[in-house]
């Protein structure tokens, strides 16, 4: 595989996929001697290409799919999860996640993060966290609140560090409740469990460490966002989920994940990732993505931060011999 | 004199906040974001302590390097906003 500019170097081939395939098995059949996979279904891309992936390496009947939809889950999540499962036969199970997440107190310690700067935040209330533009603006990447109050006016509020970290970290029960029930299926079942993460999300560290980033496998943490979706063509992942914007699901409004973490959309997210891994000059970047050499710089430092904090999030626990 | 109390105390809070290797040769003119002394956390956090030490508001368009990103220009944006309060 050679590299060509920001042009994608991977073009998904019959070929690949059944590559993938039998290394997915090889590692969880051989390696892990586990007779069959747990992951989360959330009706997204990457998932649902991962569940394609397992159903061929394991059948169907050895993949159990979980939902695990909470209040804040959108309708489309719940809908698009239910399309994967049917169209791949998995074997399912539903997992209603609020009870445990009202139990742990994610809710309310997140609204009363949130009440440090919008202090009428409470029920009917909605919210995300979002960051500045960084094509448009060289404004620190520092997360503000949003908030729509029931009777529809919204508020924009920069958070202060102690409530924009508690916020985050009650959010995160969500991450580490899936991961848990995940865990514990597989364990009853004497299964490993498949993360979902692209390679956009693992190599910048967008997941929640023993959340969503907890796995035994992770069959397409090196691929591009661009390249996950020329696999889902090839793995006949109905239209509609290949259609859909990728989103977080994870605040109660609806949240793109370029406003939450990454800086542009995914395709471009993705060039200027693969130009930053292989060194290529702003200019060459700015002058093929239609970017100024000012806007890569500015993109190039948002990679080089986020790859620092996903250092810590991918380090394994320090054995102090 | 002032200038000298105002980077005193903003040194003494990155420095006893934040981990700067011995190596990096901090000064008071050494980038933050570029040395990876700071993340967006650390930089929410020195937000937060300019605003409440100095008795300033830091506005979203003020939020940028060249009045973040190192202890002279840190001190430099405090002193103006002190000013114009």
């Amino acid at each position: 595989m050679t590299y060509t500019g920001t042009k994608p170097a991977f073009t998904a081939t019959p070929a690949e996929v059944d590559r993938l395939v039998m290394r997915l098995h090889e590692v969880v059949r051989h390696g892990m001697r586990r007779k069959g996979v747990v992951l989360g279904i959330s009706g997204g891309i990457d998932s649902s290409v991962v569940a394609a992936l397992c159903a061929r390496a394991f059948g169907a009947c050895n993949v159990l799919g979980l939902t695990m939809h909470e209040a804040e889950s959108s309708d489309d999540t719940r809908r698009l999860a239910q399309v994967v499962i049917d169209h791949l036969g998995l074997a399912t199970i539903d997992e209603p996640l609020s009870p445990l997440l009202t139990a742990a107190g994610c809710y309310e310690r997140r609204d009363a993060a949130i009440r440090k700067v919008v202090p009428a935040y409470g029920p009917g209330w909605r919210c995300k966290l979002v960051l500045p533009s960084i094509l448009e603006t060289e404004q620190l990447r520092i997360s503000s609140v949003i908030a729509l109050s029931p009777d529809g006016k919204e508020l924009r509020v920069r958070l202060p560090a102690d409530a924009y970290l508690q916020a985050v970290a009650a959010t995160s029960f969500k991450q580490r409740t899936r991961k848990m029930l995940e865990y514990y299926h597989a364990d009853r079942l004497h299964y490993a469990v498949v993360g979902t993460p692209n390679r956009l999300e693992y190599e910048l560290g967008f997941f929640v460490k023993n959340g969503d980033g907890a796995a035994d496998v992770k069959p397409i943490a090196h691929l591009y966002k661009t390249e996950v979706y020329q696999l889902a063509e090839l793995l006949d992942i109905p239209a509609e989920i290949r259609a859909r914007p990728p989103t977080t699901d994870t605040y109660s409004l609806p949240q793109s994940q370029e406003e939450f973490y990454f800086a542009l959309p995914y395709a471009r997210m993705d060039a200027c990732l693969r130009a930053y891994d292989h060194a290529v000059p702003a200019a060459e970047v700015a002058a093929e993505l239609g970017f100024t050499i000012d806007q890569v710089e500015r993109i190039y430092r948002d990679i080089a931060a986020k790859r620092l904090v996903a250092h810590y999030l991918h380090a394994p626990p320090v054995l102090l011999d | 004199m002032q200038s000298t109390q105002t980077i005193t105390e903003l040194r003494e809070f990155v420095t006893s906040n934040f981990y700067i290797p011995t190596e990096l040769g901090f000064d008071d003119t050494s980038s933050f974001l570029a040395q990876g002394i700071l993340d967006s956390t650390g930089v929410l956090e020195l937000v937060t302590f300019v605003e409440d030490r100095f008795g300033i508001s830091v506005q979203d368009d003020e939020l940028v390097p060249a009045n973040f990103d190192s202890l002279a220009a840190l001190c430099a944006y405090v002193e103006r906003k002190q000013v114009w309060r």
